[in-house]
């Protein structure tokens, strides 16, 4: 039988603002255990909370993007359970009344474009770190634990998306065009190795057709995109056995092993699902007055598909490139810095998408890390576009740089890189080939003419790729006819 | 009564509370007391009431995000029973799998 998997992500962002969620402590990743804490996010008696107005702002500018509703209302409430990094007893977030509903973002995949449907976007608090003591790091195996309270309260936007991604790989494709619109949007570093962009996904299979859900289990903490990919896959794949050999599926909650790609369930007594939600009695409603939206609308950074379609209009780019530059806000910043060295749309895309990203992907490095910087790649194209380099070692210059930091006019200092466009001098080095490749010359002069390549090869090869191309192959003409 | 023993014991486990069994009589008593009260609401006519969550008139208490001075780590964690690296030290999360 064909099986259908039907997923769902639950996203949590931590956002950048300066101070958390409902405390003027320093919200920011690390620091010595416990220095960013007081009495509010360590849950000392009679502490009170007070909401951080530009949290709010990036919770409405996160639900703009992300074409929800926002309704005029809705209010906090309590989760209750007990866990050691959630000192209160209650985690403060929203339940029957989020901030925003029914959105959608769109993804392309296999060619096609899927809409997915946005089901909730609301604001809470980020817990506290456990730190487990004992071989694993894992807390099944820990002896005991340590608690530091830096984290505890930091903005925390939780995302959920209706059941409506059918594959592993399109879970990463949306989990991907989230972060960058999110980076767009500039309110989270949604770093995922330090833990500001976590993924959580229900998953369940049916088969294919059916217009029923199956039992889902929930994966927790999909902390890369590999990590999802992979684990869902896996997911998928235990449960069409489950369901091939007569069994059942179990709702539960299960964990993904990435080293041994193993999926086990987590253990029961990890989560107790009866929170006991209630209005947080602390924190009056949030009221989002039609001004306020048109507010966070007026001042919405620009997001990837506007920046795609300016890209195409100002610049004459293709839809393809447009793209391509726009899928990170990194690499977008990227081009719209180099243009300010290097005023050439078409050719500093075309070295973005070829060279550029080439290296990128071959070397695993991320556009953060690589060490050429705007200025310098602008550099390198006005020593191409002025012909003192070739095209051809202006690509091996470009690797050099990505290796070194260094600035093409040194390298080409140093190296002797200089293009040759002296005619006299391409020419002692023509007459020189001619005469060692007579059969080709005669070849040439009988009127074939794609022999020239050969001898621009030739040419190339004595040079070191510094001969100008253009002054080559018409001293070869000059030469070869005489 | 409105509460019985087992949601005495579902509530208790709930709040980590151990009872003894005379308990359960004591507490399902107090707690069916309290709802019996709040049913008394139920009496009167809400048809045109709409639900509260919060009792004054007041939205949007917002402060700037502005990051000031924390309390000192010594002082943060003065009431810490255990202290271990300049962390709260805690029990076993999980108990040991069962054999």
């Amino acid at each position: 039988m064909e099986f259908e998997p039907v997923i769902g992500l639950e996203i949590h962002v931590e956002l950048s603002t300066e101070s958390k969620m409902f405390c003027g402590c320093r919200a920011e990743f690390g620091g010595e255990p416990n220095t960013r804490c007081c009495p509010v996010c360590m849950a000392h008696p009679g502490a009170l909370p007070v909401a951080n107005k530009k949290a709010i702002e990036y919770l409405a500018r996160i639900s703009l993007a992300l074409n929800c509703n926002i309704p005029g209302r809705s209010i906090f409430h309590r989760k209750n359970y007990f866990y050691p990094d959630l000192p209160k007893g209650y985690q403060i977030s929203q339940y029957d009344q989020p901030f925003a509903v029914n959105g959608q973002l769109g993804i392309i995949f296999d060619d096609e474009h899927i809409s997915v449907g946005i089901e909730r976007v609301h604001m809470e608090e980020d817990t506290a770190k456990n730190i487990h003591a004992g071989k694993s790091g894992r807390i099944a195996g820990a002896l005991y634990s340590l608690i530091d309270f830096n984290r505890s309260g930091t903005p925390l936007v939780e995302i959920v998306t209706r059941p409506e991604i059918h594959s592993p790989q399109a879970a990463r494709i949306f989990l991907n065009k989230l972060k960058n619109l999110l980076k767009y949007l500039d309110v989270s570093d949604c770093n995922m190795e330090e833990g500001s962009l976590r993924c959580d996904a229900n998953v369940s299979v049916r088969p294919a057709g059916s217009g029923t859900l199956g039992v889902k289990t929930e994966l927790k903490n999909m902390n890369s995109f590999k990590h999802l990919e992979k684990g869902l896959a896996k997911e998928i794949e235990r449960q069409v056995a489950v369901l091939e050999f007569g069994g059942q599926v179990v709702q539960q909650t299960v964990h993904f092993d990435f080293a041994s790609g193993e999926v086990t369930p987590m253990r029961s007594k990890e989560f107790a699902h009866d929170y006991r939600y209630f209005p947080e009695p602390d924190l009056v409603p949030l009221a989002a007055s039609s001004s306020f939206v048109q507010k966070i609308t007026a001042d919405m950074p620009e997001l990837p598909d506007e920046r795609a379609k300016r890209y195409m209009a100002d610049f004459n780019l293709p839809a393809y490139n447009a793209e391509v530059l726009t899928s990170s806000r990194e690499l977008s910043d990227y081009f719209e810095a180099t243009l300010a060295y290097f005023n050439d749309s078409r050719i500093v895309s075309n070295w973005l998408m070829g060279e550029l990203l080439g290296y990128l992907n071959a070397s695993g490095t991320e556009l953060a890390g690589c060490l050429v910087t705007p200025a310098g790649l602008g550099g390198l194209l006005k020593m191409i576009s002025s012909g003192e380099v070739s095209n051809a070692v202006g690509k091996e210059i470009f690797m050099e740089m990505c290796k070194t930091g260094g600035a093409a006019e040194n390298i080409v200092a140093a190296r002797g890189l200089t293009q040759i466009s002296d005619a006299a001098e391409l020419a002692a080095i023509a007459e020189r080939v001619i005469a060692a490749n007579p059969a080709q010359a005669e070849q040439f002069r009988a009127g074939k003419d794609k022999v020239l390549g050969f001898f621009v090869g030739q040419i190339m090869k004595e040079t070191g790729g510094r001969a100008n191309p253009q002054v080559t192959s018409r001293v070869l003409r000059d030469k070869l006819a005489g | 009564m409105l509460i019985s023993h087992d949601e005495v014991r579902y509530v208790a486990k709930l709040a980590r509370l151990k009872l003894e069994s005379g308990e359960l009589d004591r507490y399902a008593g107090q707690l069916s007391g309290i709802i019996n009260h709040i049913n008394k609401i139920s009496e009167l006519e809400l048809k045109h009431v709409e639900l509260t969550s919060h009792v004054i008139e007041l939205a949007n208490v917002f402060r700037e995000d502005q990051a000031r001075q924390s309390v000192s780590r010594e002082l943060a964690l003065a009431n810490g029973p255990e202290v271990e690296a300049g962390a709260f030290r805690v029990p076993q999360i999980l108990e040991a799998e069962e054999q």
